[in-house]
């Protein structure tokens, strides 16, 4: 290919960089169809039943002649993974409704605005070890790049109620918006305590942080984030924030069906409402994307250190999957944190508004703020007096910031907010009580 | 200006960069609705962020996309909106004479500063700061080092401004 | 980047902060001249930071500054901080105001006219 190193630096670079885009997006776009089946025969079968598994099922014909001969007569079982592609070609032909109160620009960008950056944030994620093929752009701001373009998914949602001029969507779309700030606020302060303890904001460094020995002690196994004190309560928080931030049950009241009619994409139809929905999925698949490079140990496919084991060929066999199949362990990671979302789905019942704030201020807020300083805590006693007497004392400043949290939030006053109301009639003495319409006695 | 020392690719992407965030300001004052004035400040602040990146400051930029972007302008959107279902007629304003007064006002004061400001700067086109001056690091180990007692002292203001602003919301007991 | 001029990113931070003067003056809903406003603060970072990287300060020591060759960028951080506050206590006073009156036009607050 001669002409590629003909070209301008600057053009070399653009290429390399749309090469890169590709190899990322073209699975994403793939694999979200694919998502919407997982979900639909995954929570289907949470639910005792059976999902969709009619759409693609091909039953060769035996007498025509069309068919080649090993196929007559056979029947392709394909167990309803077409039917996405069904649900896409409806919205494709459907009647597109559009009001004609809204305010026309608003309500045509708010869809893309809505996508934007649920693709935009994987361009950061780093699926390989090799540099040239991934991420599509390795800044030194990895982290902060996630909070940016989190914060922006709030735009589609604010400017999609808006634009439908419609009480019931512009209400939607705020209550959505509110909550989305309220649980980035928590998610960022997860993701700050795993800076703090890495010392760099870089997703690629992260992922070579968590493929040193663990606890800095263990030689054989990987250092993923999950399996720290810390990690833990961070990942923990991020996989609540994780839920909140993309609309999903529990938290998807503003979208709920019997609530607000449909929230702040109720005047969308047909195409418009199909990019809403895609967009919510990929959001999840990049999501969990982020999750699993954070906490999970990015494109490893298990937390054991080769290395460290000597050189057998069963070693060498584990290195190369792990170099050279890391993709499919990333994807594969994302797929696990997809089958969590919805077995949350199946699980939790909705939450209430007044409960979801306060869940992400409340709560979850200073659950975070205390894991920081937890983490503070270790990175100084680790300095000082070595790697032992740091995670020992992050487990007992972690207990008791989690000790002071339970005070606070479940000490006696809370609980007497919990009890059943108690009516108090105005006289209180006993009263023979008669039913209005007793019941009629049954005469032969 | 050493027009050998510049570069067209960087030059034409700077006018792309900065004409979208020249237009989306205009926007800011000209568009009669206040809802559309929102859209295009968010505009603006986005080319602003890239323009903080070509900067080499790209620990700024991202901030100035979380803060700006991503809370101050969600802030004023939410604002616009409730006012909105309270009087939607309100946010609509009216061609006055005041926008005669104001433009030549504008164009006095950019004459002025043009001429007297940037007419000396013209020549500047070489980068004296090292490429990774904007990092997280460097902008972190400045900010906690020598820039602690401000830093302290902004937290305690936006503390102040928390307060505040609850205090605002509240209805009045009566 | 390389070989774009200092005058370029000051003329746009110029060009924003006479917009944003003009919207102050011209504006009658107190929101937009609230926007205006941060035009004006984000036009004033941008000069910060353009000067921060094309003619940073020398090295001083003025009472114990140690480098004042990133004092650009913790100007913008702080002025970043200072209208965040500022956006947040004069938007919850501007509802305060609508709900007292329920009118923002600014030109009809008018009260202490003499």
């Amino acid at each position: 290919m001669g002409w590629y190193h003909h070209l301008n630096p600057v053009f070399q670079d653009v290429l390399n960089a749309l090469g890169r885009v590709l190899l990322f997006l073209v699975p994403v776009l793939i694999l979200v169809p694919g998502c919407i089946w997982w979900e639909r025969r995954f929570l289907s079968w949470m639910q005792d039943r059976i999902g969709p598994n009619r759409v693609g099922n091909i039953s060769w014909s035996k007498k025509s002649k069309l068919v080649p001969g090993f196929l007559k007569g056979k029947k392709w079982h394909l167990r309803g993974l077409l039917q996405p592609i069904a649900d896409g070609v409806k919205l494709f032909i459907k009647e597109d409704i559009t009001p004609s109160t809204i305010d026309r620009t608003i309500y045509f960008f708010a869809p893309a605005v809505a996508l934007f950056p649920a693709f935009a944030l994987g361009g950061v994620l780093p699926w390989g070890p090799n540099r040239n093929l991934t991420p599509i752009a390795d800044v030194n701001i990895g982290v902060l790049y996630m909070l940016a373009v989190s914060s922006l998914g709030v735009y589609g949602v604010v400017l999609a109620g808006y634009a439908s001029n419609n009480k019931y969507s512009l209400m939607g779309g705020l209550r959505s918006s509110a909550q989305l700030i309220s649980y980035e606020l928590a998610m960022g302060m997860s993701l700050a305590c795993i800076v703090l303890a890495n010392g760099s904001l870089r997703l690629t460094d992260m992922v070579q942080a968590q493929m040193a020995p663990l606890w800095g002690y263990v030689p054989f196994l990987q250092n993923w984030f999950i399996f720290t004190p810390f990690g833990f309560v961070s990942a923990c928080i991020f996989l609540i924030c994780m839920v909140a931030e993309t609309n999903r049950a529990p938290f998807d009241l503003p979208e709920a069906e019997n609530e607000l009619i449909a929230g702040y994409h109720t005047e969308y139809s047909s195409m418009k409402f199909a990019v809403f929905f895609m967009g919510e999925y990929a959001a999840m698949f990049v999501f969990s994307g982020v999750f699993a490079t954070v906490f999970l140990g990015g494109w490893n496919l298990l937390p054991v250190r080769w290395d460290a084991l000597g050189h057998s060929s069963f070693v060498d066999a584990m290195v190369w999957m792990n170099t050279y199949l890391s993709p499919l362990w990333f994807f594969g990671k994302c797929a696990f944190g997809i089958t969590t979302y919805i077995w949350i789905r199946a699980t939790l019942p909705r939450l209430r508004y007044d409960q979801l704030m306060s869940l992400g201020w409340k709560s979850l807020l200073p659950l975070a703020t205390g894991n920081f300083i937890v983490v503070a805590i270790w990175i100084m006693l680790t300095k000082v007096y070595g790697p032992a007497v740091g995670w020992g004392s992050s487990l007992v400043a972690l207990f008791i910031v989690f000790g002071i949290y339970r005070a606070f939030m479940h000490g006696p006053k809370s609980k007497r907010d919990l009890e059943p109301r108690q009516i108090r009639l105005l006289d209180p003495s006993p009263r023979n009580v008669t039913l209005v319409n007793p019941e009629p006695e049954v005469t032969a | 200006m050493d027009v050998s020392q510049l570069s067209p690719a960087n030059l034409g992407l700077f006018a792309v960069v900065g004409g979208v965030a020249a237009l989306a300001a205009i926007g800011v004052v000209a568009f009669p609705s206040a809802v559309r004035s929102a859209l295009c400040l968010v505009v603006n602040f986005f080319m602003l962020a890239f323009l903080y990146f070509t900067l080499n400051c790209e620990m700024l930029g991202i901030t100035q996309i979380v803060v700006y972007t991503g809370a101050i302008m969600v802030l004023f959107l939410f604002v616009i909106m409730l006012l909105n279902l309270g009087a939607p007629q309100a946010l609509i304003e009216r061609r006055d004479l005041k926008w005669i007064g104001g433009g030549i006002f504008g164009l006095a004061l950019l004459v002025v500063v043009g001429s007297q400001v940037l007419q000396p700067l013209m020549k500047v086109t070489q980068v004296k700061s090292e490429a990774t001056f904007g990092s997280p690091q460097q902008v972190g180990l400045t900010l906690f080092s020598d820039y602690v007692y401000p830093f302290e002292i902004v937290s305690v203001l936006l503390l102040i401004g928390i307060v505040g602003s609850i205090l605002l919301a509240k209805r009045r007991m009566q | 980047m390389n070989g774009v001029p200092l005058f370029a990113y000051l003329s746009l931070g110029l060009f924003m902060f006479t917009a944003g003067v003009v919207g102050v003056i011209i504006r009658r809903n107190p929101i937009v001249i609230f926007m205006c406003i941060e035009l004006m603060l984000n036009a004033v970072n941008l000069t910060f930071l353009a000067f921060a990287r094309y003619m940073p300060a020398m090295i001083v020591q003025p009472r114990g500054l140690h480098s004042a060759t990133m004092s650009g960028q913790m100007m913008v951080i702080f002025v970043m901080a200072v209208a965040a506050a500022e956006v947040a206590v004069g938007l919850g006073i501007i509802m305060a105001i609508f709900r007292l009156r329920n009118n923002i036009d600014i030109d009809e607050m008018s009260l202490l006219r003499g």
